[in-house]
């Protein structure tokens, strides 16, 4: 079971508190899929993905987006208890779409930047190691089905 | 991976931008490392590396100048950082993983610093000359 201080809990719920997960969402999985190209083999019914600008306006894409934030919001309520919290997604992610682990590190990483960018200086070093830390433990908990 | 003209040109403009402010943003990238890859300080063990500490400052001025050299170089990245690579392989052996850090690293300051600058387009090319320069750090570790 994953420890967490005080002062993580504090600093992972004050920022969640204040995500609009709807816009965060959107854009972490279009940063995803324009970044990191290869991506986009996983999304190949959303449509047209061509260019940055498709894959920012594409409505699937911010629909997407916002399922899996809302998701995390699940992690954020549930810190002592993400392994189970994320088993059926676990499932799902290894079993039946194969995604491979490394781009749930990724997804978290480009999370970790757009709250950066939405938050500015308030997301210090300890708000960025908290939640470093917390996208680490999500990506583990995903690829649990691969262990 | 290779740097696209438009990447080479997201790049450039992120460095021109960031301007004198290069050192600062260097510092707080060692900084964000530090506390947030806690691993990353066993490179440092000679180093004060609390709040402020005037040798992360120095140090961060050192690996700042060395980004905006490999991009005013951008043609030639593995020229212009040839003794950096060099000494990494060398002397300071810093294990190839702690590079993508170092990059998540520079990406958080830009963006809170900066979100404007970092628009998808320009992170992807950041992200890749990033990549790029820590492929050519590590390019002569065997």
């Amino acid at each position: 079971m994953v420890h967490w201080s005080a002062e993580e809990k504090q600093l992972i719920s004050s920022v969640w508190g204040k995500v609009n997960v709807e816009e965060c969402g959107a854009e972490a999985l279009a940063r995803l899929l324009i970044v990191y190209p290869w991506t986009q083999r996983f999304f190949s019914n959303f449509g047209n993905l061509s260019s940055p600008t498709a894959i920012i306006g594409n409505p699937k894409v911010r629909a997407h987006g916002k399922k899996v934030l809302t998701s995390f919001g699940e992690a954020v309520k549930n810190l002592d208890n993400i392994k189970g919290t994320y088993s059926k997604l676990s499932e799902l992610h290894c079993e039946k779409l194969h995604v491979d682990p490394e781009n749930f590190r990724l997804l978290g990483d480009i999370l970790v930047i757009v709250l950066a960018s939405h938050f500015g200086r308030d997301f210090t070093p300890s708000c960025q190691f908290a939640w470093q830390k917390l996208v680490g433990v999500v990506a583990h908990a995903l690829a649990r089905r691969y262990h | 991976m290779v740097l696209s003209g438009a990447d080479k040109n997201n790049v450039k403009g992120v460095f021109s931008k960031i301007g004198g402010q290069a050192e600062d943003y260097g510092a707080e990238t060692l900084e964000r490392m530090f506390a947030t890859y806690p691993q990353t300080k066993t490179y440092f063990p000679h180093f004060d590396l609390g709040k402020g500490s005037a040798q992360v400052k120095g140090h961060g001025k050192k690996v700042a100048a060395a980004l905006v050299e490999a991009a005013n170089n951008i043609d030639d990245i593995a020229g212009a950082l040839s003794k950096l690579s060099d000494l990494h392989a060398q002397k300071l052996r810093v294990d190839p993983v702690n590079f993508k850090l170092l990059g998540q690293c520079f990406l958080v300051v830009v963006a809170s610093r900066n979100p404007q600058l970092l628009t998808p387009e320009v992170h992807a090319s950041l992200d890749k000359f990033l990549c790029a320069v820590g492929t050519v750090l590590t390019a002569k570790y065997r």
